[in-house]
């Protein structure tokens, strides 16, 4: 569905890096790790189209993204941004509302039809009882899940999430990472941002570990998510633990 | 805004519907009441004759030459900076924005104070305003886009370095000007209708404009959320900027051409209207221009009025009004 050709993302004050080429395919949940600054938001935005990549191409569905109108590519691929609630004061309905704004023309207005997929995907991320309050007024949980529930109205093909678990208690964090997986299951492709390597572990099929020199390598999770390569890349002592048939990343701290 | 699909949305209709009759039907009321006050008035019964060809030839001349021209030129004006503010407000997602930001007010002040220096005529002094407002509207989006990145704190800071120059500028012309001129700079600058005469092409301009919008207004709602969210909900970004600011700076001047720089409506009234009505650039959009339009013919049928012969000037009365009732407005919202 989306894919990369020697792509270079354009960061200031990086000489080079791996060219990637690699292929989101339906159903497959992505998880892109790095430490702070490696480039994971620049490549998001990158791949969402948002960004013109220093050298290669990004692909949907064989087109290449830069050529088409943003119109089109917001009907298949949505973006789910690490900041919110810049802007205007809004209530929450409003803003599940403009995941429609890709569906309809210019001198339509929204249907019925456009505020039950709004309503809908609040209801599915039990935010219905806060419909008719300011975005502002929400806490930071409540806003990461409204952004959600924006892209979940946009009825996307591709979700590209930049840390979704962002903010979010335990209890929500399982179950947008469930939803997310419930979207690649009817055939969504779903490419995250994550910090936390047991969510990645859990959740993704794929890894992308970007290094902050521009290296990075992919594969499939299982083979990317060792100990020495998770290391390497956070420059951090870590520590694997199993426990019920999971694998868990704990860091190991000086302190005892 | 109705369109092809406006059977299946019979909950949005109202919403807009509404709103936009009360202010039309405020609008008459005000352009009736700026027409039928002043040192000579007009009754209802009256006016109506007049409005169809009968009446005294006095009640006749003095609608049709002086008052109703002078009524539609403080709508045209008024309207003009309440939908050119509303879209500025947007544009750098910023709530202090008003369609002055960008220095166009003082670059059209330069313009109409330099004709006014040289003794030309009423015309000129408008033709020459707004050139200068063009000039400096042409300046600031130029260096603001000066290397390629164009974000809205960048043209923010760009518009009020060069309004503040134009600022000195106009306090220069002042300190040196003959002291018998000094009265009508003054009045111009605060914002005055006594010399408006044709409404036709302000009106006109309005008009245009708030049609291109009513199309653009989804996509403003999504602006308003943020470039990047923007541009992932498939709105154009850049295009629509400029078209954003090719706009309001037009609005822009025609107001400031027709009837000075009246300050507060546009910072005022889109404010006050997103207060009450929520923040729907659909609806604020023609709100705004139905309620500057009425602000100002209401502002200035006071201001020929209230110290009557004498006449003060229009920027003067939208101030008086706009502050207590925005703060009022302001103190009672959430």
């Amino acid at each position: 569905m989306l894919a990369a050709t020697d792509l270079v993302i354009d960061i200031p004050e990086r000489k080079s890096g791996t060219p990637l080429s690699f292929d989101v395919k339906a159903g497959e949940i992505w998880g892109i790790l790095g430490p702070n600054g490696a480039g994971k938001t620049t490549l998001l935005h990158t791949l969402a189209g948002l960004k013109k990549p220093r050298a290669g191409s990004v692909n949907l569905n064989n087109h290449n993204i830069q050529d088409l109108r943003r119109k089109q590519v917001a009907q298949q691929l949505a973006v789910v941004f690490q900041n919110n609630g810049e802007g205007f004061p809004a209530t929450v309905l409003e803003t599940a509302m403009i995941g429609r704004h890709p569906f309809i023309a210019p001198w339509d207005i929204e249907t019925a039809d456009d505020l039950a997929i709004a309503r809908q995907a609040l209801q599915k991320l039990e935010l219905s009882n806060l419909e008719s309050r300011l975005v502002s007024t929400l806490s930071g949980g409540e806003r990461q899940r409204l952004a959600i529930a924006t892209a979940l109205s946009q009825s996307p093909k591709l979700w590209l999430a930049d840390e979704p678990s962002n903010h979010l208690d335990l209890k929500h964090q399982v179950q947008i990472m469930g939803l997310l997986a419930e979207q690649a299951d009817t055939g969504c492709g779903v490419i995250l941002c994550l910090h936390d390597l047991n969510l990645a572990a859990h959740w993704c099929d794929k890894i992308l570990l970007l290094y902050p020199n521009g290296e990075a390598c992919w594969g499939d999770a299982n083979a990317m998510l060792t100990v020495p390569a998770l290391e390497r890349l956070y420059d951090q002592k870590l520590s694997m633990i199993s426990s019920e048939g999971q694998t868990y990343f704990m860091p190991i701290s000086s302190r005892t | 805004m109705a369109g092809a699909k406006s059977n299946n949305n019979t909950a949005s209709l109202p919403r807009f519907f509404t709103p936009l009759l009360v202010l039309f039907v405020f609008t008459l009321g005000a352009l009736t009441l700026a027409i039928t006050t002043g040192s000579v008035h007009i009754s209802n019964q009256e006016l109506w004759q007049v409005l169809h060809g009968g009446g005294e030839p006095l009640h006749r001349t003095l609608v049709f030459e002086l008052r109703l021209p002078r009524a539609l030129s403080a709508f045209a004006a008024g309207g003009l900076l309440a939908v050119a503010g509303a879209l500025m407000q947007v544009l750098l997602r910023n709530p202090l924005a008003d369609p002055y930001v960008l220095g166009l007010s003082g670059g059209a002040a330069v313009g109409a104070l330099v004709a006014m220096l040289s003794g030309l005529s009423a015309a000129a002094v408008s033709g020459s305003a707004f050139i200068g407002a063009m000039i400096s509207a042409v300046t600031v989006f130029g260096l603001a886009h000066g290397t390629g990145s164009w974000t809205p704190t960048r043209l923010l800071l760009t518009g009020v370095v060069i309004a503040s120059g134009w600022g000195a500028a106009i306090t220069f012309m002042l300190a040196v000007s003959p002291s018998d001129q000094l009265p009508g700079m003054l009045y111009w600058l605060m914002g005055d209708l006594a010399y408006a005469r044709s409404p036709w092409m302000a009106l006109t301009v309005l008009a245009i404009i708030s049609v291109v919008m009513l199309p653009l207004g989804r996509s403003l709602n999504v602006l308003a959320r943020g470039q990047m969210q923007a541009s992932a909900l498939g709105v154009s970004v850049r295009p629509l900027e400029w078209t954003i600011y090719i706009s309001a700076s037009l609005l822009t001047a025609f107001a400031v051409t027709t009837a000075g720089s009246i300050g507060f409506v546009g910072l005022i009234v889109p404010h006050m209207l997103r207060l009450v009505l929520g923040n729907d650039q659909r609806l604020i959009l023609p709100a705004a221009a139905l309620a500057g339009g009425a602000l100002l013919t209401l502002a200035d049928t006071l201001a020929r009025t209230l110290i009557a012969p004498e006449q003060l000037p229009a920027g003067v009365i939208t101030a008086l009004i706009g502050v207590p009732s925005f703060l009022y407005l302001l103190h009672r919202s959430r």
